[in-house]
């Protein structure tokens, strides 16, 4: 099976709407949204959930007021400043909490409690294009990074039970723990960019995380038309770097329209399939 | 006054609407991207930067002579970062939150702080504006301790200082947009009306609003997609500070790294508003 991954560096290039062009286009993908902070795959591809699982991961520290002797030594090593100490009273501030288990472990009066949290929810669902394997991690909730390397387990799991030839990923937003995550395993990381500075500048950036990770990346350009001059920058980036261009999208309201009536823009516009269509051929040659 | 702009998604608009603001700002305010992973603010508001640190996590060290492989770290360490394999301590620096316990728990003092490199640090000015960002290292995979950092670096330089700081936060609603948003006294959260941007919009706020602070919205590319951002709004009434019109126009005024103001002037009054209702929200 091989692994396609469609990242940006950033939320808004157009990496769902391209997910979905992709989904649509292939025949014999697993479906799998790696944004568990914001998911929106699911708004194009409407899933009917046949599983439901709770994700509990990581821990938080609580304090027992009747067997804390108000000695103030979680406060004092507490590095994240999650120990708040209100008229000799002291709690946690889950929020800042980082599971660390250092006041817990070191608590003279053995007061503290740590106990795992439920972080959010993944699921497997059906969709029109075949099975989709997602997640919601609950507001706040971090450990996205852990989430995602279950996902895509699952993934793999549903794949070979079914026999897909191919894991479909929208990946998550940014550089950091999720994308790190979400690269482990990854055969081809498609990069959409757009023509803007911040394009331009999200691209090299999510770039060198894959060659840092030794990753193949091919790219594609969406709203190519907005700025052309930048759009240059990018391909002439791009060749230097050795990224093949899959394709260039056009700026098109069509997007907009077709996620309002929860369709792929390939679904929604003919000549949006045609423009796909070819560039999920240029994808596919590069594996 | 600390004002954080957040979105539940990048690519809402967050950048260039904490640009404008900074941009159209009365009185002597800092800009700070706080997006650490995709810095983009400094596209923008091209700042001279005058300054540029390293900064650094607080990981451990081991000297193995000291060691006595009583395992006490690896039990302790809920990150995976140091590990016993038969009598060899294995560290793992890039796993480390640097919560200093395996140091705090090691009986023979075989553990001593040592430092990660997490990105860097830069300051400057945009004319009028002062202006700070961090930069993650390529690879690093925590932010939040780089953001407490120029998070540290922006409150203490203008504590005594009349100076309003406004914060680009990184987008989502998880621990880094949490972090961001944590210390502000008013939240601008913007959208925009499409059904991806509207269920962001409501995890975000949904996020946010455990921390009760006033908060307002902008609405980016107002005219396309739906409805459904104004209906929730009203209903929970949050206030729609500003509508930024879906235009060309404006698109490629971001496309060529302008202030959108500055290139569509007729967009000054509605900045103006907003920064009206901002301090009107927090002076309630
Ligand atoms: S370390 Fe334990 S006993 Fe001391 S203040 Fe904290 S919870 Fe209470
Ligand atoms: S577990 Fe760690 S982060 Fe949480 S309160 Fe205790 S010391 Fe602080
Ligand atoms: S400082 Fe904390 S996170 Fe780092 S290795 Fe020690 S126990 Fe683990
Ligand atoms: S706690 Fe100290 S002595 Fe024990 S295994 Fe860890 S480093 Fe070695």
């Amino acid at each position: 099976m091989h692994e396609i991954l469609v990242i940006s560096g950033k939320g808004g290039a157009g990496k769902t709407s391209v997910t979905g062009a992709f989904a649509h286009l292939s025949d014999n993908a697993i479906l799998c949204d790696l944004d568990v902070d914001a998911p929106d795959f699911h708004l194009l591809s409407q899933p009917e959930k046949y599983q439901t699982h709770e994700f509990w991961s990581g821990y938080e520290a609580h304090i027992r007021q009747d067997d804390c002797m108000q000695c103030g030594d979680c406060l004092e090593r507490c590095r994240f400043d999650a120990i708040k100490e209100e008229d000799g009273l002291y709690t946690v501030d889950p929020i800042k909490c980082e599971g660390c288990k250092v006041c817990v472990a070191l608590c003279p009066g053995d007061a503290i409690d740590f106990n795992l949290k439920k972080c959010g929810e993944w699921y497997r669902s059906h969709t029109r294009f075949g099975q989709l394997v997602h997640a919601q991690l609950y507001p706040g909730e971090e450990n996205s990074g852990r989430l995602v390397a279950l996902l895509k387990d699952e993934a793999r799991k549903t794949a070979k039970e079914y026999g897909y030839e191919i894991m479909l990923a929208d990946g998550a937003p940014g550089i950091g723990c999720p994308v790190i995550s979400s690269l482990s395993g990854t055969d081809l990381a498609v990069f959409v960019t757009e023509p803007t500075p911040s394009g331009l500048h999200d691209l090299e950036r999510v770039a060198a995380l894959c060659d840092h990770f030794r990753v193949k990346g091919c790219v594609v350009i969406n709203k190519y038309d907005l700025n052309t001059d930048m759009t240059e920058k990018i391909e002439s980036f791009c060749e230097q770097k050795g990224y093949p261009v899959a394709g260039r999208v056009p700026h098109s309201n069509a997007v907009t329209a077709a996620m309002v009536e929860r369709k792929t823009v390939t679904e929604y516009d003919s000549s949006m399939y045609t423009d796909f269509a070819g560039i999920w051929n240029n994808v596919l040659s590069q594996l | 006054m600390i004002i954080a702009v957040a979105s539940g998604k990048g690519g809402t608009g967050k950048t260039t609407v904490t640009a404008a603001l900074a941009a159209n700002w009365k009185t002597p305010v800092a800009a700070v991207d706080l997006d650490v992973e995709e810095p983009n603010l400094h596209l923008f508001l091209h700042p001279s930067i005058t300054g540029t640190e390293k900064g650094y996590i607080e990981i451990p060290e081991a000297d193995e002579r000291m060691c006595t492989s009583c395992g006490a770290c690896a039990e302790l360490c809920q990150f995976k970062a140091i590990a016993l394999i038969g009598d060899t301590l294995l560290t793992f620096p890039e796993m480390c939150h640097g919560c200093g316990g395996c140091i705090a728990v090691c009986p023979t003092g075989a553990l001593t702080e040592s430092s990660r490199e997490l990105g860097e640090l830069c300051h400057g000015t945009s004319g009028d504006i002062a202006f700070h960002m961090g930069r993650l290292r390529i690879g690093e995979a925590m932010c939040p301790p780089l953001m407490k950092l120029v998070k540290n670096e922006v409150f203490s330089s203008y504590e005594n200082d009349s100076r309003d700081v406004i914060l680009d936060s990184p987008p989502g609603a998880s621990c880094p947009a949490i972090c961001a948003v944590a210390d502000a006294d008013c939240v601008v959260l913007v959208t925009e009306p499409t059904p991806f941007g509207f269920y962001d919009f409501k995890i975000a706020y949904e996020a946010f609003s455990v921390f009760n602070k006033p908060t307002g919205v902008v609405v980016n590319k107002a005219g396309i997609g739906d409805m459904q951002v104004y209906a929730f709004c009203e209903e929970h009434n949050i206030p729609i500070w500003a509508e930024i019109p879906y235009d060309r126009g404006i698109a490629e005024a971001y496309s060529m790294g302008s202030v959108i103001t500055e290139a569509v002037p007729s967009l000054k009054p509605v900045f103006e508003e907003l920064t009206r209702s901002i301090q009107e929200s927090v002076h309630a």
